[in-house]
């Protein structure tokens, strides 16, 4: 195995306690271990992160990026699942 | 009943109409998204070449870590070059999600089959050239690169946003650099009026040629890959700087230099682009230096790729 080898790993780190892990980028490394000190180096040399998830792309399964994708259709005509679908008079306190 | 070819072409028109409509509503093109051979193939090409000059841009300034004139001054320096590194990376990074090859790329950069920026084959002779290029090396990035935080492809411009962060201190450090030597000896100021005066054009001549004669601007400006035109950046960046030379006390090296006060903006003289030709074609000072550099980084530390990659096997195991 040479450099060009190495997996590509995506890397999602947590800003701060209390925020999800968010995608960073990526990098490659040799073995799990090496990716974490890699991200480390890569992604946080400013104490941009608290915590920090690396994963294999290779592992992940994506959905198209496409918005037009018919993954998506389902939830589009489905206005009544957000709160401003339903009309309250005005002089009903605290909803 | 159409003929399969037939049903190709109309697909390609579907695919290629999508790609329109998505950077016309100002949207993000992403990695699995289709899009154009042409948008791909130039994207790959810029961000490479972005990519090959962060992390040739170390050697310059890397070559004064070990003559820094303080602790602080070595620290800051330290980061500074790291920061490099980290930037090239993230741009390998985002050319990969575009199908290049990191160590393709790499080699492609030794093999003198993709350029990186002509401003990193001129040598740093004293120690205000760390701080000039701070300042107008990396100022004229900034003016680069800011604009491309909002460039159509989003891996690339997620990583611009990071890069612009970071070159904000670069910036900085390299102007309360010269602003300490400027309060020192004749002798210092001597040197940082010597640096200014070898740095100024070459900064200058970071834009790239004229528009007229930049003859793929167009096309990348339609993609959404290039969001300002060469000499309107130059001039932006020459705005920008007159005022930071005043506070300075730097006389920067160009008689013409005045301000058009029906446009508030500064005319400046005549670029030499016979130069950037010759630097750009390898014949700057210091083109061989840096990628044989570059050559002995990669063969020199083969070894300790092949170390982690013989340990990771042996633990998968």
């Amino acid at each position: 195995m040479t450099r060009g080898d190495w997996p590509l790993y995506e890397v999602f780190v947590r800003g701060k306690r209390g925020l999800n892990h968010v995608h960073v980028g990526s990098l490659h490394a040799p073995d799990d271990e090496m990716a974490v000190h890699a991200a480390r180096d890569l992604y946080t040399r400013r104490n941009e992160g608290v915590s920090i998830w690396v994963v294999r792309a290779a592992d992940i399964t994506a959905s198209s990026p496409d918005e037009k994708d018919p993954m998506f259709a389902p939830s589009g005509d489905k206005v009544y699942r957000h709160p401003t679908f339903y009309e309250i008079p005005d002089d009903v306190p605290h909803i | 009943m159409s003929t399969p070819p037939l049903d190709r072409a109309a697909d390609d028109a579907a695919l290629q109409a999508h790609f329109d409509a998505t950077l016309a509503a100002g949207q993000r093109i992403e990695p699995r998204d289709w899009m154009p051979e042409g948008y791909r193939r130039t994207l790959i090409r810029q961000i490479a070449q972005h990519a090959h000059s962060e992390i040739i841009g170390m050697q310059p300034e890397g070559d004064w870590l070990l003559a820094a004139p303080s602790l602080r001054r070595k620290s800051v320096l330290l980061a500074k070059v790291q920061d490099e590194a980290g930037h090239g990376l993230y741009l390998y990074s985002a050319a990969e999600t575009l199908g290049a090859d990191r160590a393709d790329l790499t080699d492609k950069l030794i093999e003198r089959r993709q350029k990186y920026s002509s401003i990193f084959n001129y040598p740093t002779l004293t120690y205000a050239d760390v701080g000039v290029i701070g300042w107008l090396v990396d100022g004229a990035a900034i003016c680069n690169q800011v604009p491309l935080c909002r460039s159509s492809y989003g891996p690339y411009a997620r990583a611009m946003i990071r890069v612009c962060k970071e070159e904000s201190f670069h910036q900085r450090q390299g102007y309360e650099l010269l602003l300490t030597m400027m309060s020192g000896t004749p002798e210092q100021q001597a040197m940082v009026a010597d640096a200014v005066d070898r740095w100024w054009w070459p900064s200058l001549m970071m834009f790239g040629p004229p528009d007229a004669d930049s003859p793929n601007s167009a096309q990348s400006m339609a993609w959404g890959i290039k969001r300002h035109s060469n000499d309107e950046l130059r001039q932006r960046f020459v705005d920008m700087t007159v005022p930071q030379a005043e506070v300075l006390g730097v006389t920067l090296p160009d008689p013409e230099l005045a301000l058009d006060p029906a446009t508030g903006r500064y005319r400046f003289g005549a670029i030499d682009w016979s130069e950037l030709q010759r630097v750009i074609s390898g014949e700057g000072p210091c083109n061989d230096e840096r990628i044989a550099r570059r050559r002995a980084a990669r063969d020199d530390n083969a070894w300790v790729t092949e170390a982690a990659t013989a340990y990771a096997a042996k633990h998968a195991s």
